[in-house]
């Protein structure tokens, strides 16, 4: 054996070797690549979008610093332990949640921070954000598929009770973000179309009632939507400017920097909600194609990555966590262009702010511990 | 496993990969879908939003003009513009917007002081129609203090803006205000009449005088400037600028030492002088007391100011130059005298015994003459030196209203002839006509005798009594009165020439027989220097000869058998002095009236006034004549 090895060095490299380094690290190279673009770019946006400055930059790059930290620790993680310690999660997260509303910090009439004396400020509605979804996939993933109506009630009732505690605080995009990732894993779980078609219908029905539940200013945000002339200087003002700034900038942009829309403040949240404007402004049509590319390689990968899972648990919760991902792009791109309400939901990965990237990057870690631990091909 | 299980987990399998599948087809329209959003928003759109994004940045800015400037006959600055740094506030930009209002006064006022009567001016300012988005003055004229303080605490007054304006400033104020007028901020009312589009920038226009009747020329054309400004309005660069046009600079006949001078010699009385070049019509001094300030009017007076100013029993705020309506007295006489003789129906050798009354029929009401015991044998020139009323009464008996309404409308009575000041009243020349009118009664005799001595229903401002005495002065040439000599330089000798309307003027008074000018000039050359001129004292000591008539008017009616006692009647209802003349008596420079309310007679009263009006204004011309004669070596 030994002779042979001298004599096929390169057979035995390979074979000492075993799994690749990426395997090792449960790391995908295809998606850290592409995240690693999206953040560059958004740095490149963000530092036309903060007014050109660097300290806005340099925060935002230790938080990409810590948001990678998290994910590589995520990665690490095997989920068949998690799993056990799923409903444990979940009512630690449900008693968060409740703990928000009745103790909770907050600005501008909304109460999302917890305050915890010896640990950092932070959201639990962001924590929820994965926990819902590993929590519905628990269940479905112990239960026959497609899905009883009875645990699809059930699955329901865990997605709707914490989303229901974040739209009180009020936070309609994260509810609804959290939302749709419940959902989405009952779909994937095997959901039977007549269920699909009767929650449409029944969601359809529910729709006056949801806009009797909202907020004055929830509302405000819709009716603006429809009809953003309607309050030029004061509601529909962050609308009419951020489709000014992206027409403006036609098919290849002002230029970075040059941005007059972003530049002379009359564009609002140029380095948060409204960047894409920012970066449709300056960079133009090419600029906001070529970030829209790179989240739909993103969104290949993640469906490939659910689509090489052997785990029902697995499966679903690559699915879920991709089309969540999906959301957000919609969502935030959808709002600032002025096709759907503008609800608080960050440019993922691009926004400016600490929170909502640990917890995408830690969704997308979830994502490549999938892929570390997927049947290795024969 | 059992093979049912397997299908089972086939089954799933492929039910789930279908279900990817579906989600990329999803993910592949909805993305698409955006795209279209895009290529819709910046392609097919792009123009719009481009022009939607150059309107946001550029803003049309109008500029004010800088108002002309008003120079007085020599030159002398009369009314300039200086640097106002006014605190103003958008209140749309404030924090909270409208409703933080007040907030920002509480926090402005930790810095700059700001009084109660500020604060609820620019409450009225605020609420007033204007433009949104326009800032409102809170305070003017801030000291240098005041503006270091606001400036560097910039940063906690979003809205707040300290912003330089040109504003009126007259820099000899009190003086002369009856005979420029003034500025004031833009009201509602004239607002609405001015034109929007050249007023756009502009916050003060003419509210009276001078200022206010060119004001089209002082005004000048609004220029605008397209400046890049963020959303807080901020302009961050000028992008191309028109330069307005400045207003003309207006040139008046006012003499300002004159002016000074009439004013002074008015200090503490009540009445006007009027003084005019019978060579031009040009004003040389308009002074009307007691005056006021009119700076304090241009930044905006306080209520408190004001009602004191509008209450007062001495009516500071009326201009009695132009609008007081006194009974000229006895300095009619004159043009009484060239009526009868010039109509042939009083001889010129006419003559009357003067008892000290006069009595219409025998036994009935005594018209009292001034002096008692009368004057003896009294003709024309008599008349007129000694003030004799019952030769009038005997002549306006004789001639009745017509004749003499006639003459004295020749000489500008009951009727505006000052081109250029918009407040001139005309005041009340008597005839049948308008006694049936305004009193609903036919003219009597005794109306004729009261008109006679300048008195009853016949009323004339100073302005028509000096107007009357350049018209005499220069043996009836007229010429339009007015206060403006040149604009910009080139000379004006009728408002016509700037396209205004030329006041109705009557024509050069032509008499019949020439020579008797000079029986009437003579006359008044010996009310100043006869031996009992009515003006001697004032015309005595003199290196020039001067001509005038006293008058004395009175204000409360004698009934029959008093006698006249001064000091028993209250200050009030003293007679009203007035005097009117010209010098020198040959070739006049100066034509005068005065008038001093309640001062009692007018020879000592008011001739004395006009005395040292005519030696300032000789001196005046001494003066330049040197200057020119040295300027010319």
């Amino acid at each position: 054996m030994a002779d042979f090895q001298r004599l096929a060095p390169e057979a035995r490299k390979h074979l000492r070797h075993g799994p690749g380094v990426w395997v090792r690290l449960k790391l995908d190279p295809w998606l850290l690549i592409l995240l690693l673009a999206i953040m560059s770019f958004g740095l490149i946006v963000l530092y036309s979008g903060s007014g050109a400055s660097e300290t806005a930059v340099q925060k935002q790059l230790v938080r990409y610093g810590v948001a990678l930290l998290v994910m590589v620790m995520i990665t690490q993680i095997n989920l068949r332990l998690v799993q056990r310690w799923m409903p444990l999660l979940y009512v630690a997260g449900v008693l968060l949640l409740l703990a928000v509303l009745l103790f909770g910090v907050g600005a501008k009439g909304a109460q999302r921070w917890l305050a915890i004396p010896g640990l950092p400020r932070f959201q639990p509605s962001e924590i929820m954000k994965l926990v819902v979804p590993l929590t519905v996939a628990w269940y479905l993933a112990g239960r026959p598929r497609p899905p009883h109506l009875t645990h699809v009630l059930v699955s329901m009732v865990l997605v709707a009770l914490p989303v229901l505690l974040i739209a009180k605080q009020p936070d309609l995009g994260t509810s609804l973000l959290i939302a749709c990732s419940g959902i989405f894993v009952i779909f994937f779980a095997g959901l039977l179309w007549r269920y699909v078609l009767a929650a449409m219908v029944l969601g359809a029905a529910a729709l006056p009632l949801l806009w009797m539940g909202m907020r004055p200013y929830q509302q405000q945000r819709v009716i603006t939507f429809l009809d953003p002339e309607s309050d030029p200087l004061g509601a529909g003002w962050n609308i009419i400017q951020s489709k000014i700034a992206i027409g403006s900038g036609g098919i290849d942009g002002k230029g970075w920097l040059q941005g007059t829309q972003s530049h002379l403040d009359f564009l609002p949240e140029t380095h948060t909600d409204f960047i894409i404007a920012v970066l449709a402004e300056e960079f133009g049509l090419v600029g906001v194609c070529a970030l829209l590319s790179l989240y739909f390689l993103v969104l290949i990968r993640g469906l490939m990555i659910a689509a090489q899972a052997a785990h029902p648990f697995d499966r679903m919760l690559a699915a879920s966590l991709t089309l969540t991902f999906f959301v957000y792009v919609v969502v935030n791109v959808g709002m600032v262009s002025g096709v759907l309400p503008v609800v608080g939901v960050p440019l993922p990965l691009v926004s400016y702010g600490g929170t909502s990237a640990v917890t995408l990057m830690a969704s997308l870690g979830l994502l490549m511990s999938i892929h570390a631990r997927r049947p290795q091909r024969t | 496993m059992p093979w049912s299980k397997m299908d089972t987990q086939r089954q799933e399998l492929s039910q789930f990969n279908s279900r990817l599948w579906l989600a990329l087809l999803l993910i592949v329209l909805v993305f698409s879908g955006l795209v279209a959003r895009l290529v819709y928003l910046q392609i097919w759109q792009h123009d719009h939003y481009v022009t939607e994004s150059d309107d946001n940045r550029q803003q049309l800015q109008a500029v004010a003009p800088t108002r002309g400037l008003i120079y007085d006959t020599n030159g002398a600055l009369l009314a300039g513009n200086r640097a106002s740094h006014n605190l103003t506030l958008v209140p749309e930009r404030l924090p909270g917007g409208r409703k933080g209002v007040d907030a920002a006064l509480v926090a402005l006022a930790q810095v700059v002081s700001v009084d109660a009567d500020d604060i609820k001016r620019f409450k009225r300012r605020m609420n007033q129609p204007r433009r949104p988005y326009s800032p409102v003055a809170l305070k003017f004229q801030l000291n240098e203090t005041e503006i270091a303080q606001v400036t560097v605490n910039q940063h906690r007054f979003p809205g707040v803006r300290i912003v330089p304006e040109l504003v009126r400033y007259y820099p000899l104020d009190e003086g002369f205000v009856h005979a420029l007028g003034y500025v004031g901020r833009i009201n509602d009312r004239e607002l609405a009449k001015l034109d929007a589009t050249n007023y756009s920038a502009t916050h003060h226009v003419g509210k009276l005088g001078v200022e206010r009747f060119y004001e089209s020329e002082l005004h000048g054309t609004v220029g605008h400037q397209t400046v890049e400004t963020n959303a807080r309005g901020r302009v961050l660069q000028v992008l191309d600028r028109l330069e307005p046009v400045p207003g003309k600079d207006l040139t008046l006949f006012l003499d300002a030492q004159l002016q000074q001078q009439a004013a002074q010699l008015l200090q503490g009385k009540r009445g006007a002088i009027v003084a005019i070049d019978p060579n031009t019509g040009g004003v040389l001094a308009m002074a009307s007391a007691p005056s006021y300030g009119a700076n304090q009017f241009v930044t905006g007076i306080s209520r408190a100011n004001y009602k004191a100013l509008r209450e007062s029993d001495d009516l500071p705020l009326f201009n009695r130059a132009l609008r007081g309506r006194y009974p000229p007295a006895s300095t009619v006489k004159p043009v009484i005298s060239l009526a009868g003789i010039d109509t042939g129906i009083i001889a010129r050798n006419y003559s009357i015994w003067d008892p000290g009354f006069y009595q219409l029929t025998e036994g009935g009401r005594l018209y009292r003459d001034w002096k008692e015991g009368g004057h003896g044998q009294v003709d024309m020139h008599k008349s007129i030196v000694e003030s004799v009323d019952t030769f009038y009464y005997a002549i306006s008996h004789i001639m009745g209203n017509e004749p003499m309404a006639n003459y004295l409308a020749k000489f500008g009575l009951g009727q505006v002839t000052i081109a250029d000041q918009p407040e001139a009243t005309k005041a009340v020349l008597p005839t049948k006509q308008w006694k049936r009118i305004h009193r609903n009664a036919s003219w009597f005799p005794g109306d004729s005798l009261n008109m006679g001595i300048g008195q009853g229903f016949l009323s004339a401002t100073p302005t028509q009594l000096a107007t009357m005495a350049m018209v005499l002065a220069n043996k009836g040439q007229w010429h339009q009165i007015r206060m403006i000599k040149a604009i910009d330089g080139d000379a004006v000798t009728k408002v016509s020439d700037l396209g205004r309307k030329d006041p109705v003027q009557p024509a050069n008074v032509t008499l019949k027989r020439p020579s008797d000018w000079n029986k009437v000039h003579g006359a008044m050359v010996d009310v100043m220097h006869g031996k009992k001129g009515t003006g001697r004292r004032s015309g005595a000591n003199s290196s020039y000869k001067m001509a005038g008539k006293t008058g004395t008017a009175q204000v409360l009616g004698i009934k029959q058998d008093d006698t006249y006692d001064a000091a028993k009647i209250a200050e009030r209802f003293r007679d009203h002095g007035l005097y009117i003349g010209w010098a020198p008596a040959k070739d006049p420079v100066i034509a005068i009236a005065v008038i001093i309310e309640n001062g009692g007679g007018g020879s000592s009263a008011a001739a004395p006034l006009a005395r040292k009006m005519f030696d300032a204004r000789m001196l005046s011309l001494e003066n330049t004549t040197a200057t020119g004669v040295k300027d010319d070596g």
